[in-house]
Order: structure tokens, then sequence, then C-alpha cells
């Protein structure tokens, strides 16, 4: 298969992971672990597909499929940080809450085509002999996750509010003493986790595939939350994953449609086994690098 | 101002009672998004709650079908329960229970048309297997590597989902189903099929693990060493280690214990109700056993009721689907409001709530 095209749709089946990873990475630097990432991305996949349709205009999919993901990681937010629910079984809630609602809203859209997302043609870069088709005649999407990988790297390693980001999750107690406000903090990263993930499940509804099903998104929030892992918790470790990943499932995909003799099923199934396995060499190597605070309810004992 | 203080021990009161309210806010907010859907909220929750066990002319059909949906759930969400005591988040419950049925169907369907007494329960054996096995894979590499078990359980629900359908559209396809996927059809084969056992019921063999599962779970919890071992372990990990309980043996426990009896589920269910190997057959039972269990407050016998008030929503949802034109997402985003309020208004089992001035500092 000819290389142009190959990389060009890795960029594309990775965005989706990419952005809701690069989301639930800073949700988890502030120490909240939000399994709920599928469940705000396929609200954002079926927002953002409405939106589009109905406004006839992609980006503002995009916008809505991103506010709508705020929004319902905010009720994981006030059951968490207000009401100290447990994360795990509150992100899990989120999900199934997210499935539900998707469906409902998503049973009167199937069928429809979204208006597509022009492709920008960036002059000069563009038309550039085999690396303009491969990198640079991509949505804007692909750019702005892109962007967003350099943006929130320097502003976890450069910036104050970075900083205190991360002191709030490697050990909230201490950043409570020192005065910072643990619980907005937290608020505001479970917001931004919830955006990111809204808009890599709209890119999947709007550009990847493009058309609304029911759980059309099928574990690729599970799979953002492997790859932040996989990371170690660092942003350009992020964008290694989700790319891989999206190589994985490009193959497995051309595979497929080659008409290989190995079974479909087990093409299918290889990104999941591959993350297992990737997931197995990062445990075992023993390098964690979690945030302290991942995972534990703050109560502020008056 | 508002303030949390934290109780010394939860409240007894509200442990029970907090399901109840939690079941009352779901009813409200689900009423309000009826009302938003244009049908009338109180016909919508008489239909999910009342009418599939009382109405005069579809009860008799509901009925029944409360025990076929309620006893796959409680099985799970047995097992689940007792992982989540411990601290242990097995969320591919669904994976373990499509491997349970498609291990325990293959080693049927092998000895076909054997009418042998024994076939039966050697299928049961062998489906309890599948979903240990399946199980016992996160186990094993949280053991031995650390990997996180909810990722690797969840990621395995895809992969069984892939067997699944390799399954229902080759290996285990019927030789008699003119090509059409799914494989024989277990309830025209008496000597395997998992029939009712006292007519009108619904009860059928897994119905009756399940309420085995529920004692056998009380016992281990609340009077065996494993079970203190268990609770021991999740609510304080640090005096586990201590007193000498093994970490890896509580995972391996764990996991083994809720594979295998999502794999009995799925073998129940694929020999009885669902009555043959297809390549949707589970209905998502594994994810709505987690709001089970918790709705049951990880006890036993709330697991029990929580299960049964599952299986109404469930046949409840079909009927309003039926007769008001509900929409089926409708339910499923019901139940998860379920498990949102319930861990919302958990606050108040661990919390006490103070109203006070805002001090001087």
């Amino acid at each position: 298969m000819d290389p142009v095209l190959l990389v060009a749709s890795i960029m594309v089946s990775a965005t989706p992971i990419l952005l809701a990873a690069l989301g639930e990475m800073v949700v988890e630097k502030a120490g909240v672990l939000n399994l709920g990432v599928e469940g705000m991305m396929i609200t954002g996949a079926v927002m953002g597909f409405a939106v589009a349709v109905g406004s006839g205009s992609p980006l503002l999919g995009f916008a809505g499929a991103a506010l709508a993901g705020a929004v319902l990681s905010l009720s994981f937010g006030l059951l968490t940080q207000y009401l100290l629910s447990n994360q795990v079984a509150t992100g899990l809630g989120l999900t199934l809450v997210g499935l539900g609602l998707s469906a409902l809203i998503g049973s009167s859209f199937e069928g429809l085509r979204a208006p597509s997302l022009p492709k920008l043609d960036l002059p000069l870069l563009g038309d550039l002999p085999v690396l303009g088709p491969m990198l640079f005649r991509h949505d804007i999407m692909v750019y702005v996750s892109l962007a967003l990988v350099g943006a929130v790297w320097a502003f976890l390693k450069f910036t104050r509010a970075g900083l205190i980001l991360r002191a709030v999750g490697e050990n909230h107690d201490s950043a409570h003493a020192l005065g910072y406000r643990v619980v907005h903090v937290r608020l505001a990263a479970i917001a931004f986790g919830g955006a990111c993930a809204g808009l890599g499940g709209a890119y999947v509804s709007l550009v990847r595939v493009p058309q609304w099903t029911e759980g059309m998104t099928a574990g690729a929030g599970w799979i953002a939350l492997a790859i932040v892992v996989f990371a170690s918790w660092r942003a350009f470790g992020v964008l290694l994953g989700a790319y891989l990943f999206g190589g994985v499932s490009v193959l497995q995909l051309n595979l497929q449609a080659a008409g290989t003799t190995v079974p479909v099923e087990l093409l299918s199934m290889s990104p999941y086994l591959i993350t297992i396995i990737v997931l197995v060499i990062i445990s075992a190597r023993g390098v964690h690098g979690a945030p302290g605070s991942l995972g534990r309810p703050f109560h502020a004992a008056a | 101002m508002i303030r949390l203080e934290r109780r010394l021990e939860p409240s007894r009161l509200w442990t029970v009672l907090t399901p109840l309210l939690a079941v009352a806010l779901t009813m409200l907010a689900g009423g309000l998004m009826f009302a938003l859907l244009g049908k009338p909220p109180l016909e919508a929750i008489r239909t999910i709650f009342w009418d599939p066990l009382f109405h005069p002319q579809f009860a008799s059909y509901s009925r029944p079908q409360l025990l076929v949906k309620a006893g796959p759930l409680i099985l799970i969400a047995i097992g689940l329960s007792v992982g989540f005591r411990a601290g242990i988040w097995n969320i591919g419950a669904e994976g373990q229970y499509i491997m349970g049925a498609v291990c325990g169907a293959a080693v049927g369907l092998a000895f076909y048309p054997s009418d042998s007494a024994l076939l039966f329960p050697l299928m049961v054996v062998a489906g309890g297997l599948g979903g240990w096995a399946w199980a016992m894979i996160p186990a094993l590499l949280k053991t031995r590597f650390g990997t996180n078990e909810i990722l690797v359980s969840l990621m395995l629900v895809y992969v069984a989902q892939n067997i699944l359908a390799s399954a229902s559209s080759s290996w285990l396809r019927s030789p008699e189903g003119m090509g059409f996927p799914g494989s024989r059809n277990f309830k025209q084969w008496p000597a395997v099929h998992n029939a009712e056992l006292l007519p009108e019921t619904g009860m059928h063999w897994g119905v009756v693990a399940a309420l085995i599962a529920v004692i056998a779970a009380y016992v281990l919890l609340a009077r065996h060493i494993q079970g203190f071992n268990i609770r021991l372990t999740g609510e304080a990990p640090r005096a586990a280690r201590f007193a000498g309980v093994s970490p890896a043996r509580i995972i391996v426990l764990c996991l083994g214990i809720s594979g295998t009896l999502a794999g009995l589920a799925g073998l129940f269910e694929v020999t009885g109700p669902a009555g043959q190997v297809t390549i949707d057959f589970n209905s998502g039972y594994g994810f709505t056993a987690i709001i089970v269990a918790f709705l049951g407050r990880l006890h036993p016998v709330g697991i029990l009721l929580a299960g049964l008030l599952m299986a109404l929503t469930y046949i409840g949802g079909e009927l309003a689907q039926l007769m008001l034109g509900l929409p089926g997402a409708s339910i499923q985003l019901f139940q998860g409001m379920l498990l949102f309020f319930l861990l919302a208004t958990d606050v108040f089992t661990n919390y006490r709530i103070r109203l006070s001035r805002r001090e001087v500092a």
C-alpha cells in the first residue's frame, strides 16, 4: 500500500485517541482518575454530530462536542470532588450514563451524513512532493490536536498554573496547606479533560467515519486511558502512544480490506491485544511516574 | 457554610436509606426525562415499575421474566461485589460472561447429539472454567507484573466479543442453519436445555445458582476467614499485609470467583433464555451487574434485591417501549442515572452534614 496514504490515514485514525488521552493526562496530573472517558467521548460524538448537522458547520459541531464533554465531566467532578464519591465507581457510572444518553440523543440521527470538515491545503508545505500529501493536507483538528500536545507540555512544564496543578496531583494535602484550592484546580482539570474527550469523540463521528452509529467509539476511551499509562504521564509519550495505536488500527483495517487469510476477528481484536501487551511491558518495567495522589479522595479536615 | 464531617463508622441507617433515596431521585429525574421526550411521566414510571408485575394483561407474561433477567445479573454482581470489597476492580465481567457461554457451548456441541445426563453438568463446569480462565488473565498480569486490572479486564471484553463473533459465524455455527450465523439451538436439544424448572416462574438453573451464590457469598463474607481477609484488604491494605494476608492470593481468589460466576451466568443464559450462541446474545449483563453490585451495597442480600429491581427496569423498559414508544436507550440512561444518584447520596453514609458559620481564621 502507498506509504503516503498510510501515514496520512494513521494521523486521522490517531487524532481522536490523542485528544482524549491528552485531556485525561491533565486530569490525572491533577490527581483525579476519571474512568468515564468513553462516556464523554461518545457523548461528544453524538452532540458534535447533532450540532454539525443542525447548523451545517462542522466547527460549531466540535465546539458543541467540547461543551457537552465538559458539562458531562463536571457531573463527575461534582460527585467526586464535593460529594466525595469513589472515583472508580463514578467514572464507570459516567461511562454508562454517556452510552445511554448518546444512544437516546442519537437515535434520530442515524443514517444522516455530517457536513464534511474541509482539508486545509497549506500553501507551500502542501505542495512538497511526498511530505505534502502525507503531513500537510489534513483537516484543522489534526493540527489542533498536535498543537495541544505542545501546549499541554509547555503548560505543565513552564507555567505557574501548571506547577500548581502538578502539586495538587502529587500531594493534595501539602497543596492545600500551601493555600491552593485543590477542589477548584481539579474541577478545572476535569472540565478540560471532558472537553478534550468530547472533541475526540466528535472527530470520530464527523471526520473518521463520518456518521453516527450507536456505540461507535468502540472502546477508544478505554484505550486513551491505557495510553496515559503507556506515556508515563508525559505529553509527548501520549503523542507516541496514540500514533502507535493509530498505526495498528490502520494496519489491521488494511489487512482486512486486502483479504488476507488471517481471520477478520483476529485482526479486529489485535488493537486491544496489543494494548494489553504494551500495558504489561510498561508495568513490568516498573517505571511508573503516576501522580502521588492519583485516585485518592480529598477531604480537607477542618 | 455547609461542611462535611467524616463519620467514625459508616451510618447503618443511611446504608439502607441511600439506595431507596437513589431510586426515588432516579424516578424524579427519569420522569423529567420522559416529560422532555414528550411522554406522560407518571404513566411511564408506572409502566416500568408497576405494570410488569401487576398489569392484568401483560403480568402473566412478564412476571416470569423477572427471574430470567435477575438470575444472571445477581450471579455476576455477587462475584463482582466480592472483588470490589477487596478493592479489585474487575469491570470485564461481560467478557468472562461471553467466554463462559462460548466454552460451555463448545464442550456441549462437541458431543452433539448425545443425550447423556452428564453432559449438562459437564457444560456447566466448562462454562465456569471458561469465565475463570478469562478472569485469570488480568489476575496473573496484576500479580506478576502489577498491570492495572481495570484496563486489562475491559480490553478483554472486546477480545471476547470478537471470539464470540468468530464462534457464531464459523466454528460453532450450526451446520443446519442454512449458512446463517448462530450455533445449534439448545432449546431443541432436551438433554442440555436449561429449561424452566417450575412452570410459569422463569426459574431455571441459573436462578438456582444465583440463590446459592447469594448464600455462599454471605457465609464467605460474614463467617469465613477468607471473607475477612478480603474485607480487610479492601478497607486497610497495609493492615492486611501486616496480618500476613497475601495480596496476590486475594487478587487471584477474587477475580477467580467473579470470573467463574460470570462464566456460569453466560452458560445458563446461552443454554436457556438465549437458546443459542449468537453474535449478540450477551445484552450487556456484565456491565449492568456493576450497577447491581453497587446498588446492593456490595452486600449479598442487597444484591439480591437490587438484581430484582434492575430486572424490573429491563422488563418495564421493554413494556414502555411497546406501549408508549419510549426509546430503548432511555432505559439504559435510566439505569446509569440510578448508579449516579446512588454514588451521590452515598455521601450521607460516610459523612455528617454540618451547617456552620465560616470561622474567622
